[in-house]
């Protein structure tokens, strides 16, 4: 007999645990409390700042002052004398060779580099005409997308929908799946084979025909993202507790609660379920991540989330496909993406290995 | 082999520790060549790791300091690779459970001949025929036939016997043996200790012998080194420390049996009436195979009166774990059981639940029948939110505190988690568990079996001054006579599932009349060396 040894487990047990509990509470706060503060609205497109680089600076820059200047001058057919900026007002002095219509200036308002632009002085019978025009400053942190639409509010956004996805799809799935094999296990013999029986027939089913039948039935609806999933996850689940149920109801103290006479709801909550809570956690650590990607693919298909609304399995795919052109669309979404996927991970690590998880 | 008195093993100042816990605190000793060297101390006295370290066998984050030589070389000191020439060949070891130390996939033959293979370079056939033959050697009978059996198509004993024929297939200088006998019943134990004297003698091998039965160790070992807490406290030849011990802890070592009980004989009323109880066992048949049965108990039947101690004991696989839970009708049996007059076989679950509160378990395992996630105070009080669930939780409390001050436990360990408490405090609280509901009748199976001797006399004083205090009855079934004996005014003898003898405890111990219950008592006297 190997006398056990006190105090082997002792060090640096609780850091990861922390460290991606940490990192977890960060992207949800960043994700709840950031759109609010960006300033761009997630679905609002700015066609002048179409996949427009990362940058803590605000934008316009001197280029894309220019560029916007002559498209406008381009479409309203304007010369442009001369153009002098004093802070954030641009001094333009135009020509032409009729007499300009002031109404041409509206192509400022509609621009989104220009604020609405105001005249300062008519010369030669209103074919000279000087304006002052204010430059609309905005930041960029991500970039913007393919259709100019501001990234990090996108990313914030689409943090919002897959926690909300993986969160809630797996409790359903972890919910049903508990439930479900608990009892399998604990009743055991004829219940339990026909029970199981029952969730090798759901298995068969191929997920997207019946995500397909869902969204036919009830039709295209954002909780339904969580129901269809949580459906299937469960599956796993209740096969993972079931196996654990037979093992922990074979252990003494299970024996020993039954013969206080306790009933089996009573045996099954305060006996079995939080001795599997180990294996519990450590699928569930696996499960929201595998969530929040299948949500992505359902997604993809065009079944999930639609634009302008997003996620970020729908940023990163989008990302991917730009990928030689612009990699931030990639970087950003993926990053978000990984470092919670990451930290799910970890954090079902410490959990199991944590002391009285029923890893024993 | 040279018996110029030259040391075949010399410990200096060994010492083991895990991070800021050091479990062996500077142990030195000698063994001469051929001499039986005992190591005798309480579960968690460091005897095992002492041994391990010796031959760094330990997980790799345990520091061993020290020194270690064997006849010339330095143990401690050399390659893993010069090191394993000497494991196996010159030093073997017998563990404690010889399920664990054989390989399930192989047979015993092919184990054995491996590591003749191994470490004698033997050729295949010459390591087949000498694997019978060491089998023959240790005690197997049929020997042809065995060699070609799995690990699990023999019997514990049988098992124990292949772990030792591995363990001398090289003809070794040193033979460690840890706690070989503990896993086995009496009857095999004392067979087995037997071989080893025998081998030790014809193969004129050094042995080490782990062990926390004192009493054992005498009869086999020629100097006893008595650990305690990492450290030696007492040495010497095994006569004179068994004749007289000069520590308090030796003393208590050796006088760590629990006395006969004092019979006192009442008339009382029937209790429990048990008839023809069978319990079957189906196993289930493949798709060529047909379904199987097993009678795990055999027409049993059995009373007992109140306030008096029925002590069932048998051999592991007679049946008798069975029994009680049938009793308790836990397991699906047939027969009729009564209890205070009123028959349990008609009684489904719910309508047996108020009479399960004047019946109770305790189970052998301390360490499994306490879930690992509740606290003490919650284990204790279960039995309440399941009698009495009107009760408050303040009231469940103090009820708590009372439970464990009667069973001689401090009541502020109900914040504790079962595995911040001993063995022998853990099966306080199981008894305090099944004692808060002032149950009537209280079954013990195996109480006191994964107890250190001294850790058991406690709990079987305590068992006693509870069923005087609460006049309870209890069945107590055990395979260690010593414990029957201290508690029980009856003894039923079980094997294969029946009842060979059953009679008053002292009439059963002095004069058995069944020879299997002969045989019992004779081990089980020897080991007691009387």
């Amino acid at each position: 007999m190997i006398e056990r040894a006190p105090g082997v487990h002792l060090s640096a047990r609780n850091w990861p645990m922390r460290a991606s509990l940490a990192i977890l509470g960060l992207i949800a706060l960043l994700c709840l409390i950031g759109p609010l503060v960006s300033g761009h609205p997630y679905d609002q497109v700015y066609r002048d700042y179409v996949l427009v680089r990362p940058s803590p600076f605000a934008h316009p820059d001197a280029r894309e002052t220019h560029e916007a200047l002559e498209g406008i001058a381009r479409r309203t057919r304007l010369r442009i004398e001369a153009s002098r900026q004093e802070g954030e007002v641009l001094h333009l002095a135009f020509s032409a060779d009729r007499r300009i219509d002031p109404r041409a200036l509206r192509a400022f308002e509609r621009s989104d580099v220009f604020g609405p632009a105001r005249i300062a002085g008519t010369e030669d019978e209103g074919r000279r005409l000087s304006t002052d025009v204010p430059l609309k400053r905005r930041v960029f942190l991500f970039g913007t997308d393919a259709n100019g639409r501001d990234l990090f509010t996108r990313t914030l956004i689409a943090g919002r929908i897959s926690l909300a996805v993986g969160l809630l799809a797996s409790f359903v799935a972890l919910t049903i799946g508990v439930a479900y094999g608990a009892v399998a296990g604990y009743a055991g013999g004829r219940a339990d084979a026909l029970m199981m029986r029952i969730v090798e027939i759901v298995y068969a089913l191929p997920f997207i025909f019946f995500v397909i039948v869902l969204v036919m039935v009830f039709g295209r609806h954002f909780v339904l993202i969580f129901v269809t999933i949580g459906a299937v996850e469960w599956l796993d689940m209740a096969r993972i507790v079931r196996g654990q149920t037979l093992s922990i109801k074979q252990r003494d103290f299970v024996a020993a609660a039954e013969a206080l006479g306790a009933s089996a709801p009573a045996i099954l909550w305060r006996h079995i379920i939080p001795n599997a809570s180990g294996p519990i956690a450590a699928y569930l650590a696996v499960l929201v991540p595998r969530v929040i990607l299948l949500e992505s693919f359902v997604s993809f298909l065009g079944l999930g989330v639609q634009e302008p609304l997003t996620s970020w399995g729908v940023l990163v795919a989008d990302g991917a496909r730009n990928i030689q052109g612009s990699v931030h669309l990639l970087i950003f979404p993926a990053l978000f993406l990984g470092a919670t996927l990451g930290a799910l991970q970890s954090l079902g690590n410490a959990w199991q290995s944590s002391p009285g998880a029923g890893s024993r | 082999m040279d018996a110029c008195g030259k040391p075949l093993l010399r410990v200096r100042d060994l010492r083991v520790s895990y991070g800021p816990a050091s479990v062996v605190k500077g142990v030195s000793f000698t063994l001469r060549h051929g001499e039986t060297a005992a190591i005798v101390g309480e579960s968690g006295s460091g005897k095992t790791q002492t041994v391990l370290a010796a031959l760094r066998l330990l997980p790799r984050h345990a520091v061993t300091t020290g020194s270690v030589i064997f006849e010339d070389t330095e143990l401690l000191a050399l390659s893993r690779r010069r090191l394993d020439a000497f494991l196996g060949r010159r030093i073997a070891m017998v563990f404690q459970e010889p399920m664990s130390s054989l390989d399930p996939l192989f047979t015993v033959g092919a184990q054995i001949g491996a590591i003749l293979r191994l470490k004698a370079s033997f050729s295949r056939r010459a390591a087949k025929a000498r694997a019978k033959e060491l089998l023959d050697l240790a005690g197997i009978a049929e020997p042809g036939r065995r060699a070609h059996a799995y690990p699990h198509e023999l019997s514990g004993g049988q098992r124990q016997r292949v772990a030792i024929a591995m363990a001398i297939a090289c003809n070794p200088d040193l033979l460690i043996a840890d706690e070989p006998t503990t896993a086995l019943d009496v009857t095999v134990a004392a067979r087995i200790l037997e071989l080893l004297a025998k081998l030790k003698q014809s193969f004129g091998m050094a042995m080490i012998f782990i062990s926390h039965d004192l009493g054992l160790v005498r009869r086999i070992a020629d100097s006893v080194h008595v650990m305690r807490e990492g450290e030696i406290v007492e040495a010497g030849s095994a006569a004179e420390v068994a004749r007289n011990p000069r520590q308090e802890y030796t003393r208590m070592l050796l006088a760590a049996m629990p006395r006969a009980r004092a019979h006192t004989r009442k008339d009382t009323l029937v209790l429990l009436r048990a008839r023809d109880i069978d319990v079957r066992f189906e196993l289930p048949g493949g798709l060529l195979s047909a379904a199987r049965e097993i009678k795990a108990v055999d027409g049993v039947s059995l009373c007992l009166n109140q306030g008096r101690t029925l002590g069932i004991v048998g051999e592991s696989g007679s049946g008798k774990s069975t029994l009680a839970r049938a009793l308790l009708k836990l397991v699906p049996a047939s027969g009729t059981v009564s209890f205070d007059g009123r028959d349990l076989t008609r009684l489904d679950r719910t309508t047996l639940r108020p009479l399960r509160r004047s019946m109770q378990l305790v189970f052998q395992d301390p360490y499994g029948s306490l879930s690992p996630l509740m606290r003490i105070g919650d284990i204790v009080t279960e039995g309440l939110r399941v009698h009495e669930p009107a009760i408050s939780r303040k009231e469940r409390r103090a009820r708590a505190a009372l439970a464990l001050e009667e069973v001689l436990l401090d009541p502020s360990l109900r914040h504790r988690f079962p595995q911040e408490l001993s063995g022998g405090q853990r099966q306080r609280v199981a008894i305090a568990r099944a004692m808060i509901l002032k149950p009537r009748l209280v079954v013990l199976d195996e109480p006191t079996s994964a107890l250190d001797r001294a850790v058991q006399i406690g709990i079987l004083a305590l068992l006693e001054q509870l069923q005087e205090a609460h006049d309870l009855s209890y069945v107590i079934i055990s395979h260690d006579l010593a414990v029957i004996r201290a508690l029980a005014d009856e003894i039923a003898v079980m094997k294969d599932g029946r009842i060979v003898e059953h009679g008053a405890a002292q009439e059963i111990i002095e004069c058995p009349r069944a020879p299997y219950t002969r045989t019992l008592i004779e081990a089980a006297l020897q080991m007691e060396n009387k």
